[in-house]
């Protein structure tokens, strides 16, 4: 196993171990007041990631804004292959949880250090739900 | 979690497959979350329709229906995306429709009560003080927990159906009382007239705390050294002000509880509500922070050719004051209005003689919807060449760019001004 460039411990986690690429927002995300949930770009005008395509990637953001509808959104992106392979938030709320959990998307919540410290969008990352960690495993390019 | 025999019992299949599957999941969630062990709800209320869940989320429930899923407390629906007898008019997708129905069908046979409403707590059912309920869309649950003192996270759709499935819920979040005390402090001192008002106060303290923790604690008194002011709004502020208020914190903010001293049921006192907390902020609202919400807004091709009542739907008071402002007059020619409610309410608004002032006025009333979760929303702000989107209401202001709508929040009385005369100032 490649030894981690970094690591970041997580308060409380969900799903399998995934790996994939960073993407890093200091922005929060609904997946339904910030998506294209048909292409899977971030679409809502003015969106710091807006354009990005949330397919296979690690989502790392600070906070999950409101939002009931989400929680079958996650299912509905994975029933249309363009899910991400985990969300990794500062702070989440129940929906994205009940959401990630019924879809079987990893998802954490809380961080040490935070990712802005030690992750850059497009790093190559590992989340260990059962070990409380991700690990940064490759630079981007 | 520490589960009661009963609830092993259900693990191990002693209620069915789909009671068990309904349990599993929710002990997942509850072991993120630490929970402890589950608590009885009475009543869960659920949002499921097309739009939302899409083929996938179909093709789980008709399999989970195939399980003989069937709600054993009142499971109720959330506003959904068709309202049959305008879906062609609107031009929404035969195909969607049906399987619309064939949702709505799979449904009741699970025993729900398919209300198709965001006003639950309006119109259905008002849970007391200490109740444990499981509801989703976030607007009834911030008034469920601020206004009625009931206990309830956000329960999405699955999570909804599976509390309906099993009786209840795990016991995290706002189900227990640690998380129900006050963290910061929003002194009102402003007017607050008009619902928009409301809404955009939601939007100041929302945008500025987004954490589902966060529970401001609204006071109209003075500072701490100074003596109390009079109230600035020189009365109690009735219920759909406060939902206005809930929609909009639940939307920005993500947040699921708030006090208001003197008139929410956990907030006797400024002290009570905060329960020992020291707030982390301090905020104070008053007459221009709300002008320079409403300043805030780019008016891009200053067209108004859409203006929507929506999210939440509309409650017969508010129905009345939309009768009163457009009763005698005529919607400007090219623009749209929207205004969307309950069954129950567009029913009682017939009776009562201010439905036809509305729809006579050129305005559309949909029942049963949210215009934020139409179904080929997206298609039709196309094919009518919307660019903007004027509302009263904040929540739904801030949930539907990703439809790619530009949105403004107007007065009530300005939005219907704004209708009327096809000008945007």
């Amino acid at each position: 196993m490649t030894s981690p460039l970094a690591t970041i411990k997580v308060a409380r986690a969900f799903g399998p171990v995934v790996e994939g690429e960073a993407v890093v927002s200091t922005e929060g995300f609904s997946p339904r007041y910030d998506l294209d949930r048909w292409t899977g770009l971030i679409s809502k005008p003015g969106h710091r990631l807006e354009g990005t395509n949330i397919r296979d990637k690690v989502l790392f953001f600070p906070t999950a804004k409101g939002g009931i509808a989400a929680g079958w959104a996650f299912f509905d992106l994975k029933h249309k292959g363009i899910a991400p392979k985990a969300f990794v938030f500062g702070v989440t709320n129940p929906v994205m949880v009940q959401g990630a959990v019924f879809a079987g998307i990893a998802i954490t919540e809380g961080w040490d250090p935070p990712p802005g410290e030690v992750v850059r969008t497009g790093d190559w990352v590992r989340v260990d739900p059962a070990r409380r960690v991700i690990e940064v495993l490759r630079r981007a390019g | 979690m520490r589960l009661t025999p009963e609830e092993e019992s259900m693990l191990a299949g002693s209620r069915g497959e789909a009671v068990r599957d309904a349990l599993r999941y929710q002990l997942a969630v509850g072991e993120f979350f630490g929970a402890e062990r589950f608590v009885p709800v009475t009543n869960a209320h659920m949002m499921g329709d097309i739009e939302v869940m899409g083929d996938g989320g179909l093709a789980w429930l008709k399999a989970t229906g195939a399980k003989r899923a069937r709600a054993c407390v009142p499971l109720t629906t959330n506003a959904r995306c068709f309202d049959f007898e305008h879906a062609a008019g609107l031009g929404q997708d035969a195909g969607e429709l049906a399987k619309e129905r064939e949702l709505i069908g799979c449904l009741r046979d699970m025993n729900a009560l398919t209300t198709d409403t965001c006003i639950n707590y309006q119109t259905l059912y008002q849970p007391h003080l200490g109740e444990h309920v499981a509801w989703g869309d976030t607007g009834t649950v911030i008034y469920a927990n601020s206004v009625f003192g009931a206990r309830s996270n956000f329960e999405s759709g699955p999570a909804a159906l599976a509390a309906a499935v099993t009786g209840r819920t795990p016991e995290y979040g706002f189900h227990l009382d640690r998380h129900r005390k006050g963290t910061l402090v929003v002194r009102l001192a402003a007017p607050l007239d008009d619902l928009a008002d409301w809404g955009a106060v939601g939007k100041i303290v929302g945008e500025r705390h987004q954490h589902y923790y966060a529970v401001p604690v609204f006071t109209c008194r003075g500072g701490k050294e100074g003596p109390p002011r009079a109230h600035p709004l020189a009365r109690t502020p009735i219920a759909d002000e406060l939902k206005h208020l809930g929609a909009a914190l639940a939307s920005y903010g993500s947040m699921g509880m708030f006090h208001m001293v003197g008139v929410t049921p956990e907030a006797p006192t400024l002290e009570a509500a905060l329960g020992g907390n020291r707030p982390v902020d301090e905020i104070v609202i008053d007459a221009a922070a709300l002008e320079r919400v409403y300043a805030g807004y780019d008016l891009k091709d200053r067209t108004a050719t859409l203006v929507v009542f929506s999210g939440p739907q509309q409650s017969l008071f508010e129905m009345k004051a939309l009768a009163e402002g457009f009763g005698g007059r005529k919607v400007h020619p090219g623009t749209q209005v929207f205004v969307t409610t309950s069954n129950g309410v567009k029913s009682a608004a017939r009776n009562l003689g201010y439905l036809q002032a509305i729809e006579g006025a050129g305005v559309t009333v949909l029942e049963g919807v949210c215009f934020y979760i139409l179904q080929n929303l997206a298609q039709m702000r196309v094919a009518n060449g919307w660019t903007n989107m004027i509302s009263n209401s904040a929540k739904i202001v801030n949930i539907i760019g990703a439809h790619k709508f530009n949105t403004i929040l107007r007065r009530t009385r300005d939005c219907v001004e704004i209708a009327c005369s096809g000008k945007l100032a």
